[in-house]
């Protein structure tokens, strides 16, 4: 039996051979080669190396260098060329991952924008539906935080690792001890400082490429609009209704969506109101519960995991909605029940007589904002 | 007799369970029937003319009843009904 003429060989003999003239061929998907490529390749998608390689490499006897992502495709691409007649071909073991962790430098497309050279999102960059444009995207999106307390610190933390350009906060208050059993963005040795100023400390320290605008006040009629203006999504983690009618009504004149959330004892609410597309706030409860038949969480306690379990969900809905990505939760509610481990689901609909974005006011948005003709809300 | 589903801050009202057991045609029988079973629940449904709080929603099959046939909506045996006033909380 002829000797095999596949080789596996380790990133500095390919360096030596690439610089010997041998050929170079990167055998993975076009959203990775994007991402990051050694010069001088040649991109041949693993089901295209059969009809494509005696195009690129003509002659067969001459040194042949293939690699991918970790070394799997690489070696099997390898054997199909050795089984065309290829006498010459090395895998390279560790694929361009080992490439890179040994420093060795890589290649992008001079079209690719900074922030698809940026490796801190290389797990973004790799993901089709990511990639260099939805994380350019995340990188000029501005997301405000309505509370920087248990729903608001874990979907702040994420959203800046995420990369999310700007993060607005709303906080007039200041942390507490008593806070500090679920509202993971502050820490221990800042009680009494504010709020907006720790989770700015915290998010600087994962991201400093995140923009943060504190708002350091608390969330009125006189303000909201002033506030909320220019942002491209809104997380509600308030714990007043007040807040949340008022910030309902000024982010359905501005057409921002509200990814909101409510948590008690073992249990949260999620649903995003996306103005028009479903209901409002108002649609779902027009007039709030009479205080003693609402009590708060200070009163009745939660389960600290509670609001950090439905914080991520909600910043996981951020994200659907600014990459417009799968199907956010617009006209549905997810309750999430901890102690049942189980999440059960109620359709809401839009009212068109809502006072905040009934069909009377649609037909003026629709002006204002130039909007397609009403899809009617699910139901 | 059918499934109603009893949101965390109404469960003190109920001995603390998570789901009773209610019977009744319609939503509104149902309701009634849950409401004379536990008596604490009653001002937190309905207003002094017996219609549902506009801050409190009842689902039917995981569907707003205001967009059915409201408290008069039919109910079957396998039915499962959910009550979900307003929360304010977050944390």
């Amino acid at each position: 039996m002829a000797r095999t003429p596949v080789r596996e060989i380790m990133p500095a003999e390919a360096a030596d051979l690439i610089a010997q003239g041998a050929y170079l061929i990167d055998t993975r998907e076009v959203h990775e080669w994007n991402a990051g490529r050694i010069a001088g390749a040649t991109l041949i998608p693993p089901i295209e190396v059969l009809d494509r390689i005696e195009q690129v490499a003509p002659d067969k006897s001459k040194q042949v260098v293939v690699y991918c992502a970790a070394g799997a495709r690489s070696m099997r691409a390898a054997m199909q060329m050795a089984q065309m007649g290829y006498s010459n071909v090395a895998s390279m073991a560790g694929g361009i991952g080992v490439w890179k962790q040994e420093g060795r430098p890589v290649e992008l497309p001079d079209s690719t924008p900074a922030i698809a050279r940026n490796p801190r999102y290389a797990r973004h960059l790799v993901m089709p539906e990511v990639g260099p444009e939805g994380q350019g995207k995340l990188n000029e999106s501005k997301v405000l935080f309505i509370g920087a307390g248990g729903l608001g610190s874990p979907g702040l933390l994420y959203l800046a690792a995420a990369g999310v350009g700007t993060l607005g906060i709303v906080d007039f208050d200041v942390v507490d001890l008593t806070n500090l059993q679920r509202q993971v963005v502050h820490a221990d040795d800042r009680i009494g400082m504010k709020k907006t100023q720790s989770a700015a400390m915290t998010i600087k320290a994962l991201n400093p490429e995140v923009k943060v605008v504190a708002h350091e006040e608390m969330l009125t009629e006189d303000n909201v609009d002033r506030i909320i203006d220019g942002y491209d999504v809104i997380i509600d983690g308030t714990d007043t209704f007040e807040v949340r009618y008022t910030l309902n009504d000024a982010a359905v004149r501005a057409a921002i969506p509200v990814v909101h959330a409510s948590v008690f004892r073992f249990e949260g609410q999620l649903t995003v109101f996306k103005p028009f597309e479903g209901p409002c706030y108002r649609c779902l409860y027009p007039t709030p519960p009479p205080p003693e038949l609402a009590p708060g969480c200070s009163v009745a306690g939660v389960l600290g995991v509670v609001p950090g379990v439905m914080g991520l969900l909600q910043a996981t809905e951020a994200v659907k909605v600014l990459l417009d990505l799968g199907d956010p939760l617009i006209g549905r509610l997810l309750i999430w029940d901890a102690l049942d481990g189980s999440f059960s689901e109620v359709t809401l609909r839009r009212d068109p007589h809502c006072p905040a974005c009934g069909d009377g006011v649609l037909a003026e948005q629709r002006q204002t904002f130039n909007m397609p003709t009403l899809t009617p809300a699910a139901g | 007799m059918t499934r109603v589903r009893i949101p965390p801050v109404l469960r003190v009202h109920v001995g603390d369970q998570k789901e009773v057991d209610a019977s009744g045609a319609t939503v509104g029988e149902v309701l009634t029937d849950l409401v004379g079973r536990h008596p604490g629940l009653g001002e937190q449904l309905f207003t002094a003319d017996g219609a549902l709080h506009r801050f409190v929603n009842v689902y039917l099959n995981g569907r707003d009843v205001r967009y059915l046939e409201s408290l008069d909506t039919t109910v079957g045996e396998r039915d499962a009904i959910i009550i979900l006033p307003a929360m304010a909380g977050g944390a």
